[in-house]
């Protein structure tokens, strides 16, 4: 976007983030995605008449880390609230939420916009339960085409984290990069799938345009419905443009809650309400406010993992790595764990990062298969890397036998046995195949003694061809060089 | 013919005592409390389902344990009946509701569950103020009931229905639920005796919530060495219930003999002022006197923010109800209105024809209470009192081990009498709310009759989780009391 | 005190259908409740607290174990209509 016009875009993100528990929110069904319709129900998330909520530890504990590495304080008390609004979706028709006392407030997520950190603020974490799953049978899928719903209890009770972040972000490039530094992280906390096609990650913007350097907000719309990181930045591209051409035409903007149409590539107002939304908060009397016990937050602090941005300006400084490939190897606890035990095992850090980020990204690529899917493993890598490094093959021979590895999952040293990659380095061995090329060749020979000295290549090519792949090329070369100009 | 009692008009420890010694049987006793329903019930209609062929094959495995030599629990084999807030897996629950007429809950509540694994016997489901919601019982969407010392007169309520199976020997103890006094308002109508323990103390897993910090499972029984048995049999910690109080089941009958010697009682002015009845006055006058001549140290007491409680009461309870009872919206169980045109209409309707006139009032007064603007003036100034109120509370047990003060102010009234005078029903409550705001344990006791014949309770309330000296003081008024009188309408059919 | 209360706004809100009669009524009953209510404004000061929970407790959770679920045909045993193993509803037109 232009950043030096007379307007500037201030966005803001609401998170919805599954949590990964054994378990729901508020009852012991399990949470798990995928279920037959209504087969992980009970009592307690059909909202069932006398049925009560427990929360889960485990689900308060999530919430804590997620607070923690988000530098958030985690408020010495919380409370939850009853959000009440009917929808057939919702079993109680109110949903157990926080309020004015959530569990995490004030932390920030610093993100990287190119090559810059930006630093967003987190206004809170708190935690609630999700709802069930309407589906609107019909033709077209459209909700207000569809002549009845059907409704599905087994994500009811859910535990999510909502994560809202300060109207700090200024583009969808930074919207972008804030979702994937917080997906990064999420992961790397292990308290998610953060899978935002099952719906384990949802995110709702608000996004208003103001005068550059203006205190206060612009028109604010809220924009619902977008399934993937990609469509977040799109639908905020949209939406930023549709404001901008407004206020440039003088048309008023509305306050209002707008849905992001993937396949038509804009955002569309939902059905305006009758009235607005009053969703008489109040705390909810079944269960007790969260007092966390410090011992516990501490626990839970010394507990956390390294965090993306950590491991990112480690591996900088460790591994003397261009910021690209940090991004790579850093953006995921897998790839990462993955690099750093290579590592371990002895491969040079910077060939290990050029073939994970070259070759073996683009081996999985191509078989749209995730690393953890792969048969490579970090040895594989270390014996790649160190047999390279020695010249004990060539890279030629380790990109085959990574395609091979990756195909078949064997050692690179049987690989390297079984299809003869090792070069021959041995001088009397090359020397009698440089002696059978050069009687073979007698015209390029006659050529390169006559002072055309690019044919070599082709000699060596040659060479390497007859021992199959495994002639040192270099020594290959010397040979060949010193049997043309001894006259031999 | 000697003693006209029959085997369910017994106190449930004399029964134990008779299955133990081999006396009788749960057979007998069951049949005895059936054939009592059978014989009163189309008059005083307690129940709103009878569960006879349950109650019986409970009562044959019970003997059948009995027989071979098994230890009974003190529950086993007595007859039991619940109020139909209380889920019941497997049988209709309604809560004196259209809305919910046929459900049948696929749990247990959790008092009930305690009680069938320790031999109860289950006759039936009694009637109530629809959602727990009166003091009447005339709330009921399906028919009231009526007073068993008078078939005019109400039996209270909102657990109206177990107040007059007890004292009409339908069953022999039965669960209420109380908000704001309704079980112990009904047992004092009904002459029997009402507790409501500390919040906390029982499970409210399985009770159907009307307004959830407000709500306690309570007991009625004959004596209250049988309240302090049902009590410990239904108390203790329940993980379920994240609000219930930690601990295993209290033994409350283990110090229930110690007397009131030395007890500090405090008498509530407020318990004497305008709208209390002369009868109930009069009697409660004569319990102070009785109290202190058993050693008990009186003195006067007052809650200073009691003028204010129902105030705090009517905001806070219809609050808490109006998003409790959200979920009847016709979606996953229960009633649901015809021929709708999308589901804000089907929602709409169907709670505009499942719900009666006093459970629309409130969730009225609860939504406007919550709503944007008017949250801080009704919902957050009555949580302040509720504040003041325990304040109120520690202040007075600080000088007191027991608060004493009238159930109600007045004996049982008319049917119809209050029904088109909301706030006249309300005032029914005026001494029993304070202790649902504090949460602390209070019990109605019989201590006699009006002029008009009409049983008047007497309220001793105590300290949090201080149930033991309610029920001790209790227990000694009411053996030095004595008190053997019968609701007229079991004369008469003993006659 | 007196109390002004827009019924159909709060009856919509409360997802009531209401006849006029029932309207009416509730015009006349609720100010009078309400007004008594409202006199809880009378004593709470600045410096009191809100009591939500009448005997304070905190922090109490369940384990992250598994419980038994209802089997499906109990979990629909009541359902007004069921499709598909899921609970039918009419249409949904306000809101998304
Ligand atoms: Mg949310
Ligand atoms: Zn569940």
């Amino acid at each position: 976007m232009a950043s030096n016009d007379a307007h500037e875009t201030v966005i803001g993100l609401e998170c919805h983030v599954e949590l990964s528990t054994a378990t729901k929110m508020f009852c012991g069904c399990p949470n798990e995605f995928g279920a037959p319709p209504n087969t992980h129900v009970c009592e307690v998330c059909l909202g069932h008449p006398g049925s009560l909520p427990v929360p889960n530890r485990k689900a308060v504990e999530y919430a804590i880390r997620i607070g923690l590495a988000l530098g958030c304080e985690i408020a010495p008390r919380s409370l939850f609230h009853r959000k009440n609004y009917f929808y057939p979706d919702m079993p109680k028709n109110y949903q157990i939420s926080q309020y004015d006392l959530p569990l995490c407030v004030g932390g920030h997520l610093d993100v990287e916009v190119d090559g810059r950190t930006r630093r967003i603020g987190i206004t809170r974490v708190h935690l609630e339960e999700d709802t069930g799953k309407t589906v609107h049978p019909g033709t077209t899928g459209r909700i207000a085409e569809a002549e009845y719903a059907l409704e599905d209890y087994n994500r009811a009770g859910v535990p999510l984290v909502e994560i809202v972040s300060e109207p700090d972000v200024r583009s969808a490039e930074e919207a972008r990069a804030y979702l994937t530094e917080l997906r990064a992280t999420l992961l790397a906390l292990g308290v998610s799938d953060v899978r935002m096609e099952e719906g384990s990650l949802r995110c709702d913007a608000n996004v208003s345009v103001r005068s550059r350097g203006a205190a206060e907000l612009g028109t604010k719309v809220e924009i619902k419905n977008m399934n993937s990181i990609r469509s977040v930045e799109r639908a905020l591209l949209f939406e930023e443009e549709r404001q901008r051409r407004a206020l440039a035409e003088g048309t008023p903007l509305v306050q209002e809650t707008r849905h992001w149409d993937e396949d038509a590539g804009r955002t569309l107002p939902l059905r305006s309400k009758e009235y607005a939304f009053d969703y008489r908060y109040f705390p909810e009397p079944d269960i007790p406010p969260l007092e966390p016990d410090p011992a516990w937050i501490e626990e839970i602090r010394a507990s956390l993992p390294e965090l993306p941005a950590e491991r990112r300006a480690r591996f900088a400084e460790a591994f003397d790595l261009p910021p690209a490939q940090v991004r790579v190897l850093a953006g995921s606890t897998e790839w990462a764990d993955f690099f750093e035990e290579a590592v371990r095992l002895g491969a040079d850090p910077r060939a290990a990062a050029n073939w994970m980020t070259q070759d073996l990204a683009g081996l999985l690529n191509q078989h749209r298969v995730e690393l953890s899917g792969s048969k490579v493993t970090p040895a594989h890598l270390a014996d790649l890397v160190r047999l390279v490094g020695e010249g004990t093959i060539s890279s030629a021979g380790g990109k085959a036998a990574l395609e091979e590895a990756f195909a078949k999952g064997a050692s690179v040293e049987q690989i390297v046995e079984e299809r003869g990659l090792r070069q021959v380095s041995d001088v009397a061995a090359l020397g009698a195949i440089v002696d059978e090329v050069l009687a073979e060749n007698p015209g390029p020979a006659e050529q390169f003694r006559s002072g055309k000295e690019g044919v070599i290549g082709f000699l060596v090519g040659q060479v390497m061809r007859r021992s199959g792949g495994a002639a040192n090329p270099k020594l290959a070369q010397d040979l060949l060089r010193e049997r043309l100009l001894t006259g031999g | 013919m000697g003693d006209p009692r029959e085997p369910c008009d017994l106190p449930a420890h004399e029964i134990a005592a008779r299955l133990a010694s081999g006396e009788g049987s749960a057979g007998q006793v069951v049949e005895s409390s059936l054939a009592r329903i059978e014989a009163v019930d189309g008059r005083v209609r307690s129940f709103l389902a009878v569960t006879a062929e349950q109650a019986r094959q409970r009562a044959a495995e019970v003997d059948r344990r009995r027989v071979a030599g098994e230890t009974l629990s003190a529950v086993a084999g007595i007859p039991l009946a619940l109020k139909d807030v209380l889920a019941t897996r497997g049988i209709p629950t309604t809560c004196g509701s259209q809305i919910l007429r046929g459900y049948v809950p696929p749990y247990d509540c959790t008092a009930w569950a305690r009680l069938q694994a320790a031999g109860s016997v289950l006759v039936g489901k009694t009637n109530c103020d629809e959602f727990a919601m009166g003091s009447s019982t005339e709330n009921s969407s399906f028919h009231p009931t009526h007073n068993p010392w008078d078939l005019d007169a109400v039996p209270g309520g909102s657990s109206g229905g177990s107040a007059a199976a007890v004292a009409s020997g339908q069953a022999v103890w039965a669960l209420g639920t109380d908000t704001g006094g309704s079980v112990r308002q009904p047992a004092a109508l009904c002459g029997v005796v009402g507790m409501k323990p500390t919040y906390g103390l029982v499970s409210r897993y399985g009770l159907i919530a009307f307004a959830s910090s407000l709500d306690h499972v309570g007991t009625f029984t004959r004596t209250v060495r049988d309240a302090a048995t049902l009590l410990s049999a239904i108390g203790g910690h329940d993980p379920r219930d994240a609000t219930s109080l930690p601990g295993p089941p209290p033994d409350l009958a283990a110090t229930l003999e110690e007397g009131v010697r030395g007890l500090r009682i405090g008498v509530l002015e407020e318990g004497f002022g305008e709208g209390v009845e002369p009868g109930v006055r009069d009697r409660i006058g004569e319990a102070v006197d009785r109290l202190a001549a058993l050693g008990a140290e009186i003195g006067e007491a007052t809650l200073p923010h009691a003028g204010y409680t129902l105030s705090a009461y009517y905001l806070i309870a219809p609050a808490e109800a109006s998003s409790n009872l959200a979920r009847y919206d016709g979606v996953r169980y229960g009633h649901r209105a015809d021929d709708p045109r999308d589901v804000v209409d089907m929602m709409t309707r169907t709670r505009g024809e499942g719900f009666g006139d006093e459970v629309k009032r409130r969730i009225m007064i609860g939504t406007y209470a919550l709503s944007a603007g008017y949250y801080d003036a009704y919902y957050g100034q009555a949580q302040k009192v509720r504040t003041l109120i325990i304040r109120d509370y520690e202040e007075a047990f600080g000088s007191f081990d027991l608060l004493l003060s009238p159930t109600s102010p007045t004996t049982a009234f008319r049917l119809g009498e209050r029904t088109d005078d909301p706030m006249a029903m309300y005032l029914s409550d005026v001494f029993t709310i304070p202790a649902n705001l504090a949460g602390v344990p209070a019990i109605s006791v019989p201590c006699g009759v009006d002029e008009r014949g009409l049983p008047v309770g007497l309220q001793l309330t105590g300290k949090v989780l201080d149930e033991a000296t309610v029920l001790r003081a209790a227990h000694a008024f009411e053996q030095d009391l004595g008190w053997t009188t019968r609701p007229p309408l079991l004369e008469a059919a003993a006659g | 005190m007196p109390v002004e209360i827009d019924i159909e706004h709060v009856a919509r809100l409360a997802r009531l259908a209401l006849t006029g009669e029932e309207k009416e009524r509730l015009s006349r009953q609720l100010p009078d409740i309400l007004s008594h209510a409202a006199k809880v404004g009378e004593v709470a000061a600045e410096d009191v607290p809100p009591t939500a929970y009448a005997v304070p407790r905190s922090n109490v959770f369940r384990a992250d174990e598994p419980d038994e679920c209802l089997p499906h045909d109990a979990a629909m045993a009541g359902a007004p209509e069921v499709e598909d193993h899921r609970f039918r509803v009419p249409r949904i037109v306000e809101m998304e």
